[in-house]
This record gives structure tokens, C-alpha cells and sequence, in this order.
């Protein structure tokens, strides 16, 4: 009796630890929200909205213009997905569908250990390998470029498209593939037209976890991106220098003086950041619930 | 990062709060933070001086100018380096803050101009330094070098160099001149970055302190104007004041210094702390002729 009611006050102890953790989460979710748009908006009361859509960005002597930023972050995180992509997606289809057990095993951990890469060391890599090799193979000015920042970006990006895509690829029903062989589909074939159109909410999911994971990266842009905050040509746009809003906020927050128009500009620019997330994360949420209600319909 | 630095300072410094006591073993803390440019040269001063004063413990970090001086009114360190005199706005805010900065001139850098030693160009004047900075030349040939483009590098906003720079070569020293860089002028976050580049890109011009300067870059020799002399950096001729890109390096307290603050403060403009000022590449107090006494601000 006294020790199932032991047990009882246990299990209750711990279910409430349990819930209290949940709602924490939440409440410092909503906590650093309000901390950045407290820091952040009234910037606007001072400076009017339209100095910041100016395409120059010197804030110690006034100039706001964001622009450049947005654009940076966008070309690099572009170039980013555009090489992860194929080569994510590919990974995840040799890992789920064509390799043995074998290589499966050795690859699946290999590219778990590829996300746990510090971005510093893969900054390194890119300002003593990678970039000077850019700018000797395609003859550039300099190798600091978008295109530097995009190529280790998509690195960083491989793990989280190839785990997600990989997950849905294994999610989609062995029955469909055994159908497909026996109308007599090939393997690319069955591949092509029948697990990957059933796992494309999962992929699109994977799409989306990589540009959140690449935009919000720092460390590494702002070592090998170059930090020029003008908008490139079209031409020119993957081999010019650019800055990114994430490298903007990390290598001038230590300087500026707390509460002034450009430390408030810069907490700015992290709410549009944490929108860029938060449209991102809602989209993943969205594509990934529609395929549970699809495979709910399959059930039954 | 630098949040992080920050954190730990302003957790570290707390500890230093704690009143000394008189038993001879106690301990001192001094918190010093601030410009990149000195990190190197504040190390070995703060090496050499716990060398000798084991009771006292000095920490070091970089940052910026910038950060440093806002971390001082911030009450997170206790000495605040400085590559370029504090802003009348800093001094406001340390003032409102109800501290009353003090400042010490503790060593003169100088600013090499650097470039690949690829690069055929030599020497340049200032006019053409800065014509270069604010976008007006494009290519190495119209400076009697290859048909290369140029890259301009600088170090990032927040560094005491780039604000510097900015006012004694982009703008020539002109207080009413508003030009910035141009917009393309790569900004690194550190002087190894500018050094590392320039020594891979024939292409590339950069700026960074004489102290930071590497056998693998060429220094450019500089004139203050067409058909003056060229001069390269050195001690002697930051000291006989014909190099035009030279500053004082700083130090801020918050308030007139006392304890050991004040040692460590008199130590630094003492021969020996000034030999390794000489050692980093720097330029001494000594030669160059600044007295090491406080320079009280109004």
C-alpha cells in the first residue's frame, strides 16, 4: 500500500519534471523572441524603415542599408542547397537503396561524423585550400568569395539532407518497390518513379532543415566569404565577395555600444533572420504533416 | 565568440571585485581587453609581469578597440586597450556610467601598407592609397604594375586600424571629408586573415600593423605627397616622424588608477616592458619621445 503509494508520488514527481522541461522550451522560445524584438524594433521609431532597404552597409557612420545582406545570405544559402542537393540526395538514395549492408554500415556514421564537424575547421580548409585554389582555377580576382562560402556550406548541409532523405526514403513501403520489380521496372527505374515521388514530402522536408541549417551558419561564411557588403552583378553573383547578415551581427556586436541605433539594427537584422527560420521551420512542419496524412490514407 | 569572451570576463572580473586583503599571499586579478592589434604585445607584457609578480594574474583578450572601450564602461575589465583615442561618445557614455576615463599612451605602431611580393609596385603616395581605397583605381596598371585587378582588404568596422585607416588614408587626415570605403573592399575579421590573403593573391592590397608584418608579404614604401620622399616602416622612421602612417597605442582605466593597477600601469612605460614593445615590432615610448604620463581627458 505505502509503496505503491511511493510509487505513485514518483511517478508523479517525474511526469510533472518531464512537462516542466516541455514548457521551458517553449518559454525560452518566447522569451528570446521578445528579448529580440525589445532590442531590435525600436530602431524603427528612429530611423525610418526605408534607410534600411539602401544598398550601403557602414553603420559606424550611419549608413543602415541591409540589402546587401539579405542578398548575401540568399546567394550564399542558394549556392549552398544547389550543391547539396544532388549530392545529399544522391548519398541518401545509395545508402537506402542501391548500397550492400556493408557499405551502409560504414557510410551511414561516416556522414553523422561529417555533421559533427566545427564549422571553424571547416573555415580553415576554405581559407588555405579551397580559396586560393578558386581563385587560381577560374582565374579570379580574389578566392573570398560566394562561391568559396557556398561550397563548404553545402558540406555543411549533406548530413541533414542525407539523414531526412534517407528516413523517408526507408519510409516508403517495400511493397511499392516489389510491385515495380515485378511489372518489370528497373532498379533506376523503380527508384525514379516510385520511391522517390512517394518520399517527396520527406525530401522537400530535408530541403528545408539544409536552408535553415545553412543560413543561420556564421563561423565558417566569415572566414571565407570576404565580408564586401555590395550587391554583385548577376554575371558575377557566385564569384564576388559578399557578407551575410549572420557574419554581419557576429563580427560587429562585440563593438557597438549597447542601445545604440546600430546595435539595434543589428538585433534587426537577427529578427529577420529568425523569420527566414520560422517561415523555413513552417514550411518543413506543413510538408512533413501532409505526408503523415498521406500515409494515414495508404493505411487504410 | 566574443559573447562568450565576454560572458567569461564579466564572470572572471567579479572575482576581482573581492577586496584585497593584506595577507601576502593575495591575490590580484587584472582584466584587460580590447584592441587586436595590441593582443600580442599585452600578452607578453602580462607574462612577463606575472613572471615577476606571482601574487598577480593578469587575462588577456582582443576584440577591437570598440569592444574593449564598451567593456570597460561595461565594468567587465579593468584596462582597456586601445589602438585609436577613445570617441568623445565613448567618453560620454563612461561618464554617465559615473566613471571618469583615464588614458595612457603606452606604444607607437605603424601601419604597413602590404601587397603580394608578386606585385612589381613598390612604392605608392598617399593620394594614390587612398584612391585606391575609395574605389577610384581599379587595376595595378594604372600604378605602373601588371594588368591585374585590385582586391582591397581591410580589417573589419569594429577594429581601432580600420577607423584609422580610414581617417588618415581614405580620407587623408580631411575631418569634413565623408567618403567611406568602397563598397567592394573585402572586411577580414583579423590581421591574420589580411596577411594570409595577401600572401596567396598577387592581386590583392591590404593594411595591418607593422608588428603583424611577415617575411612572405612586401611592405610598400610610402610618400605623403608626388615628388616627396618614399618611406618604408621602421622604428627609426616612425620615430623621426617621416613614416605618415604611425599612431599611439593606448590604454584606458576607468578611473585615476590605484594598487595594482597602477603598478602594472607604471611597469609598462618602464625600460623593461618597453623592450619587448621593441621586440613585437612596435616603437618604443622612449624613442619616439611620448611621455608615459596620464593624459588626462577634460
Amino acid at each position: 500500500m505505502l509503496a505503491a503509494k511511493r510509487q505513485n508520488l514518483t511517478e508523479l514527481a517525474i511526469t510533472r519534471l518531464i512537462q516542466l522541461a516541455g514548457y521551458l522550451s517553449i518559454l525560452f522560445v518566447g522569451l528570446i523572441c521578445i528579448f529580440l524584438l525589445k532590442e531590435g524594433l525600436p530602431v524603427l521609431f528612429d530611423v525610418p524603415l526605408v534607410r534600411f532597404l539602401q544598398t550601403t552597409w557602414y553603420p559606424i557612420e550611419g549608413y543602415y542599408g541591409i540589402l546587401p545582406l539579405l542578398a548575401g545570405s540568399l546567394i550564399v544559402t542558394f549556392g549552398a542547397i544547389l550543391i547539396a542537393l544532388p549530392l545529399g540526395l544522391g548519398t541518401a538514395i545509395f545508402i537506402s537503396e542501391v548500397a550492400p549492408n556493408w557499405a551502409k554500415e560504414v557510410l551511414k556514421p561516416l556522414v553523422e561524423l561529417l555533421a559533427g564537424m566545427p564549422s571553424v575547421v571547416l573555415g580553415f580548409i576554405g581559407i588555405l585550400v579551397l580559396s586560393p585554389y578558386l581563385r587560381r582555377l577560374l582565374d579570379l580576382p580574389t578566392g573570398l568569395t560566394a562561391l568559396t562560402g557556398s561550397l563548404l556550406l553545402g558540406w555543411v548541409a549533406i548530413p541533414t539532407i542525407v539523414s531526412v532523405a534517407e528516413d523517408a526514403l526507408n519510409n516508403v513501403p517495400p511493397s511499392y518497390r516489389q510491385a515495380a520489380w515485378a511489372l518489370g521496372a528497373t532498379q533506376w527505374q523503380t527508384i525514379w518513379g516510385i520511391t522517390l515521388p512517394a518520399a517527396r514530402s520527406g525530401v522537400l522536408t530535408a530541403i528545408m532543415l539544409a536552408v535553415g541549417r545553412v543560413i543561420g551558419e556564421t563561423m565558417a561564411v566569415m572566414m571565407v566569404t570576404g565580408n564586401a557588403p555590395y550587391i554583385p552583378s548577376f554575371l558575377k553573383v557566385f564569384v564576388s565577395p559578399i557578407r551575410t547578415m549572420t557574419a554581419t551581427i557576429a563580427s560587429e556586436m562585440g563593438e557597438v555600444a549597447k542601445g545604440s541605433a546600430h546595435y539595434q539594427t543589428l538585433f534587426l537584422i537577427g529578427i529577420v533572420l529568425f523569420l527566414f527560420s520560422l517561415i523555413i521551420n513552417i514550411i518543413a512542419v506543413t510538408v512533413s504533416s501532409r505526408r503523415l496524412k498521406r500515409s494515414e490514407r495508404l493505411l487504410s | 565568440m566574443f559573447l562568450i569572451m565576454l560572458l567569461l570576463a564579466a564572470c572572471s572580473s567579479q572575482k576581482a571585485e573581492v577586496p584585497l586583503e593584506p595577507a601576502p599571499r593575495a591575490s590580484a586579478y587584472i582584466q584587460i581587453s580590447g584592441s587586436d592589434t595590441m593582443v600580442n604585445l599585452a600578452l607578453a607584457w602580462a607574462e612577463r609581469y606575472q613572471q615577476e609578480h606571482p601574487d598577480v594574474r593578469i587575462s588577456v583578450t582582443g576584440g577591437g578597440s570598440g569592444s574593449g572601450i564598451s567593456a570597460l564602461i561595461n565594468g567587465t575589465v579593468d584596462i582597456a586597450n586601445a589602438s585609436r583615442a577613445i570617441k568623445e561618445e565613448e567618453l560620454q557614455k563612461a561618464q554617465q556610467a559615473g566613471y571618469n576615463p583615464q588614458e595612457f599612451i603606452v606604444a607607437r605602431d605603424a601601419i604597413a601598407i602590404i601587397v603580394n611580393p608578386q606585385n612589381p609596385v613598390t612604392q605608392l603616395t598617399m593620394q594614390q592609397i587612398s584612391a585606391i581605397y575609395r574605389g577610384e583605381i581599379n587595376n595595378w596598371k594604372e600604378l605602373g604594375g601588371e594588368d591585374r585587378p585590385i582586391v582591397r582588404l581591410s580589417r573589419e568596422t569594429n577594429s581601432g586600424t580600420h577607423v584609422y585607416f580610414l581617417e588618415t588614408v581614405v580620407r587623408l587626415g580631411n575631418p569634413k571629408d565623408k567618403t567611406i570605403f568602397s563598397p567592394d573592399t573585402l572586411l577580414l575579421p583579423s590581421s591574420e586573415g589580411i596577411i594570409a590573403e595577401v600572401r596567396d593573391n598577387p592581386n590583392a592590397i591590404g593594411y595591418d600593423g607593422l608588428g603583424y608584418v611577415v617575411p612572405e608579404v612586401k611592405v610598400i614604401a610610402i610618400a605623403r605627397g608626388r615628388g616627396e620622399p618614399f618611406v618604408l616602416p621602421s622604428t627609426e622612421t616612425v620615430n623621426n616622424r617621416s613614416y605618415p602612417i604611425a599612431r599611439d597605442l593606448y590604454m584606458y582605466t576607468r578611473e585615476q588608477p590605484k594598487g595594482v593597477i597602477k603598478d602594472y600601469l607604471d611597469w609598462i612605460v618602464s625600460r623593461e616592458a618597453q623592450e619587448i614593445v621593441v621586440r613585437l615590432g612596435f616603437v618604443s615610448l622612449e624613442q619616439s619621445g611620448v611621455s608615459g604620463k596620464t593624459a588626462k581627458l577634460d
